[in-house]
């Protein structure tokens, strides 16, 4: 492997450190990016935009300001892959819709503007599945990412451009957003660390809603410090968002750093397990486990009786806000506009255009939640779906009277081919099972790799879940388990993944 | 059967949604599904029971009544469909307000 | 079920008659744009007649991505509002989304309140004709405005696109909504109980700061519904809400023309259509609007990108601390200040000359003078001239003025008016009018004498009488020096100059 390559192995937190000591330029390491990018992307489609020069100009920036002796923020230099539902100034911001393809916002996001100001590199835009809906990346307008472990596997989603990205090496970071597992479900499928911080925890102005109660940006990395350096650089209250926390940061740098989980108590949550759990995923996560216990944590089972309801009430709360929440896309201000003949009324152009625009899934959340909504039904789903967070919230609050974390399979299967669920809608939500829970309360997450199936060889990951607030105690318990799994390995587990031909001219021929 | 494909017409075009009808066939089928797996909410007893909506409930969150930054015409119809004379122009409105 | 269409040959029955058969119930939505700097969700700015899409950003025009924060002096004036209109101000309540499409609202989603509303049950009193009539107010809430689309082109189908432009300046103003319960029992003063109520509300807001309250502006909005019930009856009639009433004079037609209206069609045995109505200003009538017999569901859920809003009570009694004199409170006061009785209370708020004879008062005059004043020779020259009162030029403080001169004798009424003239033709202040006119009393007996003089002299049969001792012939000696002398010269003095002349003392 050439020196490009090289770098684009090293974690952030190395990068970052030699951009800081100046071993290496930002300059340098964005263009090593940028050109396995160039080379790579095509078998794995995890870009829908490349910024190439502005890329290139953020990278100067920071040099500059390092010769000019000016203290660097923690990820100065280091190069990201930004999820596209994220309004960027400079690059377009479609959310892997036709209805927005090509939309340029005149703002930048909260989120955007903080990864700015920590002077990360933007490498570009990634692909996601159609307003964040989905957890395959299939819901894309432009077709699905492919996952690096093997490019017939779904990469996860609704963030799998980021996660395939990362997984990749075509980037050292991504952001990615959660609202019933989009951050952790492609973690733990493409073999990486991916973070669902407290809801509140960063800032939503500039991430285009899907569920306005439930949208958490958050970060997807291969190792635990590297998601702990970009929660905190993303995190913080903003007076532009009123649902922003104003409680400070969790140490979660300082967690990340200190892996012991020693006395901790760790609670297995009873009803994620059994039928429609693959049996590799079982194992694994059984072995990590008995991984905890052997380093010195307490292990008991919990039950969670109402997170049984919590697929349930998802699929009602999510589609009610994403049917208000995307009315918006009628082709009067901005967008696709179809059928303006000069004979058509606005209500025709609108329709027109948004069954157009919009994806399948997509139709089918908007009009679900525009029933489950209607007069006469509201209570009996909206209305009762909330009482059911509240339940499940109780849920949470019991068990951590006598647990510190709880622990799940992320998800209950490996990486399904592509094309596999697309035509079962119910099937593709069932990925979701162990991570809704956690979106409905708020409270954190973090999905760790815990090795690899047997049966397939592909990954699978250990959710942490903690409290309210206390994000801090994920990234102890998933450092703790990276450290040990990775201590017994002998090398990090994403060496393994070996779905991308790295041969110079596998490029050009790999096609779809 | 828990909704017709009559209701998802209406519902349909409630959601301005002009869909085909082999869509609607289709549609129709898979929300009938959805529906009965997420009506099991109802199974909960939950009466009295307050909703949640966000993970940390706190209340009164304001702005100050000043000023901040404007877009300007120029970047508000920059992504517009259409545009005429500073408006958006939009085709006619038959509905009444 | 066959829809019963009203009877297509119903015809209007005339207001005094439709009163005397039916019993009208109404209900006023009245919504006041606040004066705020800046929107309700964002720091555009809250100005009028800007240039199109000059007061945008990405919240307000609703961009993907965009959240909205609630401007805290808009909950503080609606406070203020519900506190005036004697309201519970609630201790949590939420905004709420009200879903339905249309081009000039940006979210396809106005931010609203709906089952949990700032302030509840208030009342305000209002006097309509001769009487105070207590409105229940059910509900105060706050809302975003939308923008505003006009429509463009002909409606020939063949050429001439129809289109509409749009202008989202307005988008996201603040918007309270007041909204009464239905008023029962005000007969035949229905149409004047509605127009009492909107200039009363009108006269709150603006006491109290809180907007300009400007209906030809838009700054203040009222819908009417009114519904006919047969007398006696006590089932409600099915109501209409009229809408576009740009004037408090349009309430008051408005109401007036749907009773004559909704009379006719039950006197032809139909039925009267609940639906929403436009209100002409040229006829004084109104058309239908798009028909909905169902009421349009508009999926109301609580907005989840903002989080509840509980005022403390400690705040709400800084606001209501801080209240002004409401103007309610202050017609008291000034009846009482200015000692006048219902009566003249009544016919100075009918003549609009409170305001200007409390101010008249303020520069000096006495109550009973500057009553005088505007009921009588000024409210004659404002219908001759066709004017407002208040839109004759001359101020109270020139009434007041005049007054004073009168009561220290240096003009006589009769000169005082001519005195009103000249102010009023633009001739200057009431002193330079004099000066310029000349019209001064006079009250140099050296003047004066060789008037006296004269008419002693012109009147020689008088002046022996008064010489004999009958004293009272002599007015008309003084009114023949007043004759001579235009009017000017102070009478009085005139009488003590004949009397000493004629008689020893």
């Amino acid at each position: 492997m050439d020196a490009g390559s090289d770098l684009t192995r090293w974690t952030a937190a190395q990068m970052a450190a030699a951009v800081a000591a100046g071993e290496v330029s930002a300059v340098e390491l964005t263009e090593a990016h940028l050109d396995r990018i160039a080379r790579i992307d095509v078998q794995v489609r995890a870009f829908l935009y490349v910024a190439g020069d502005a890329a290139l100009a953020a990278a100067r920036a920071v040099d500059a300001r390092r010769a000019a002796g000016e203290p660097l923020r923690p990820l100065a230099g280091v190069p990201l892959a930004l999820k596209d539902v994220f309004t960027t100034i400079d690059m377009p911001t479609t959310c892997g819709s036709k209805i927005l393809a090509g939309w340029q916002p005149p703002y930048d996001a909260t989120i955007t503007r903080r990864l700015r100001a920590a002077g990360v590199v933007i490498l570009g835009k990634t692909n996601m599945d159609e307003f964040a809906m989905g957890s395959s990346t299939e819901n894309s307008a432009f077709g699905p990412s492919h996952n690096p472990w093997n490019l017939s596997r779904v990469p996860g989603g609704s963030s799998g451009g980021s996660a395939a990205a990362v997984a990749a090496y075509l980037a050292a970071l991504g952001i990615g957003t959660d609202t019933g597992g989009s951050i952790r479900q492609p973690a733990a499928v493409c073999g990486l660390v991916g973070v669902k911080p407290t809801y509140g925890g960063s800032s939503r102005y500039g991430l285009v809603a899907f569920a306005s109660s439930l949208d958490t940006p958050g970060p997807l990395t291969r190792t635990v410090l590297d998601a702990a350096l970009l929660h905190e650089a993303i995190s913080g209250h903003d007076p532009c968002d009123s649902t922003s926390l104003h409680a400070p940061v969790p140490p979660v740098v300082t967690a990340a750093r200190n892996a012991d989980v020693a006395g901790l108590r760790v609670g297995v949550v009873a009803e994620f397990a059994g039928d429609g759990y693959a049996s590799g995923v079982l194992t694994r996560f059984n072995e990590a486990v008995e991984l905890l216990e052997s380093l010195g944590a307490k292990v008991t089972e919990v039950s969670c009786p109402h997170f049984d309801y919590a697929l349930p009430a998802y699929y009602l709360i999510a589609p009610s806000e994403c049917s208000s929440n995307l009315a918006r896309f009628d082709a009067m201000r901005y967008g696709l506009r179809l059928g303006d003949d000069g004979m058509a009324s606005a209500e025709q152009v609108m329709s027109q255009t948004r069954a157009a625009g919009f994806g399948a899934e997509v139709k089918r959340r908007i009009m679900l939640g525009t029933y489950a909504l209607s007069s006469g039904y509201y209570d009996a789903y909206y209305g009762k779906a909330q009482q059911v967070r509240t339940l499940i919230a109780g849920d949470f609050a019991a068990a951590f009277e006598q647990v510190d974390v709880l622990v799940s399979p992320t998800t209950p299967t490996t990486a399904f081919p592509i094309g596999e669920r697309a035509d079962d809608p119910m099937a593709m939500y069932l990925a979701d099972l162990c991570t809704i829970p956690c979106n409905l309360a708020g409270n954190a997450a973090l999905s760790v790799p815990c090795g690899l199936a047997p049966e397939d060889g592909l990954p699978v990951g250990l959710q942490i879940m903690a409290p309210v607030l206390a994000d801090d105690r994920v990234y102890r318990v998933g450092a703790a388990v990276e450290g040990a799994l990775g201590q017994r390995r002998g090398h990090p587990l994403l060496e393994e993944a070996s779905g991308v031909d790295e041969a110079d001219d596998a490029g050009a021929e790999a096609g779809r | 059967m828990s909704i017709t494909r009559d209701e998802v017409a209406h519902l349909a075009s409630l959601s301005r949604l002009d869909l085909s009808d082999h869509e609607l066939d289709r549609f129709a089928g898979q929300l009938d599904v959805i529906i009965s797996a997420v009506a099991r909410v109802q199974e909960v007893a939950a009466a009295g029971i307050p909703p949640t909506t966000h993970a940390v409930e706190f209340t009164n969150v304001f702005r100050d009544d000043v000023l901040a930054g404007c877009l300007g015409a120029d970047a508000a119809l920059a992504q517009a469909p259409a545009a005429e004379m500073g408006y958006f122009k939009v085709p006619k409105i038959l509905a009444e307000d | 079920m066959t829809a019963t269409s009203p009877t297509p040959l119903s015809s209007p029955v005339p207001f005094v008659e439709a009163i005397t058969r039916y019993e009208p119930v109404i209900g006023l939505e009245t919504h006041v744009e606040l004066g705020t700097t800046a929107k309700m969700f964002c720091g555009c700015p809250n100005a009028f007649g800007a240039e199109p899409n000059s007061a945008v950003c990405p919240v307000c025009l609703g961009l993907p991505g965009s959240l909205p924060v609630i401007n805290k002096t808009a909950i503080e004036y609606t406070i203020r509002i519900g506190l005036a209109l004697n309201c519970s101000i609630a201790s949590w309540c939420r905004f709420a989304r009200k879903n339905y499409f249309y081009p000039d609202m940006p979210k396809n989603f106005q931010i609203s309140q709906y089952d949990e509303p700032l302030c509840t049950d208030g009342w305000l009193d209002v006097d309509a004709g001769g009487q105070v009539v207590r409105v229940d107010i059910e509900r105060v809430h706050l809302e975003e405005d939308t923008g505003k689309s006009r429509h463009v082109g002909t409606s020939g189908r063949i050429h001439g696109a129809d289109y509409s432009l749009v202008d989202y300046n307005r988008a996201g103003i603040p918007l309270v909504e007041v909204v009464t319960r239905p008023i029962p029992g005000t007969g035949a003063l229905a149409p004047a109980v509605a127009r009492a109520y909107v200039t009363e509300l009108r006269d709150v807001m603006r006491s109290l700061g809180v907007s300009d309250v400007r209906m030809e502006q838009g700054s203040l909005r009222c819908d009417v519904n009114t519904s006919l019930a047969p007398a006696g009856s006590v089932q409600l009639g099915k109501r209409t809400e009229t809408k576009n009433v740009n004037s408090l004079r349009s309430v008051e037609r408005a109401v007036r023309s749907e009773i004559e209206r909704q009379a006719g069609i039950l006197d032809a045995g139909g039925r009267v259509i609940q639906e929403t109505r436009h209100f002409h200003e040229e006829t004084s009538t109104t058309t239908p609007g798009r028909s909905k017999e169902e009421a349009q569901d508009y999926r109301y859920f609580p907005e989840p990108d903002l989080v509840p809003v509980a005022p403390s009570l400690e705040w709400t009694e800084q606001i209501r601390a801080a209240l002004p004199e409401l103007p309610a409170a202050r017609r008291a006061r000034l009846q009482a200040d200015l000692g006048l009785s219902d009566r003249d209370m009544t016919a100075l708020r009918n003549a609009g000359a409170l305001d200007l004879v409390a101010e008249t008062v303020s520069a000096g005059a006495s109550p009973r003078q500057a009553r005088n004043w505007w009921l009588t020779e000024l409210s004659r020259r404002a219908n001759e001239a066709g004017l407002e009162l208040g839109a004759l030029p001359v101020t109270p403080a020139q009434v007041a003025r005049i007054c004073a001169m009168v009561e220290t004798g240096q003009l006589t009424n009769k000169l005082a008016r001519q005195v009103l003239d000249g102010v009023l033709a633009g001739e200057g202040s009431p002193d330079e009018v004099v000066a310029a006119r000349g019209l001064a009393v006079v009250t140099d007996a050296d003047v004066l004498a060789a008037a006296v003089d004269e008419a002693i002299a012109a009147n020689p049969d008088i002046a022996a009488k008064v010489a004999e001792g009958k004293i009272t012939a002599a007015g008309a000696l003084v009114g023949a020096v007043m004759k001579a002398t235009g009017g000017q010269a102070d009478a009085a003095l005139v009488r003590q100059l004949i009397l000493a002349r004629l008689t020893t003392s």
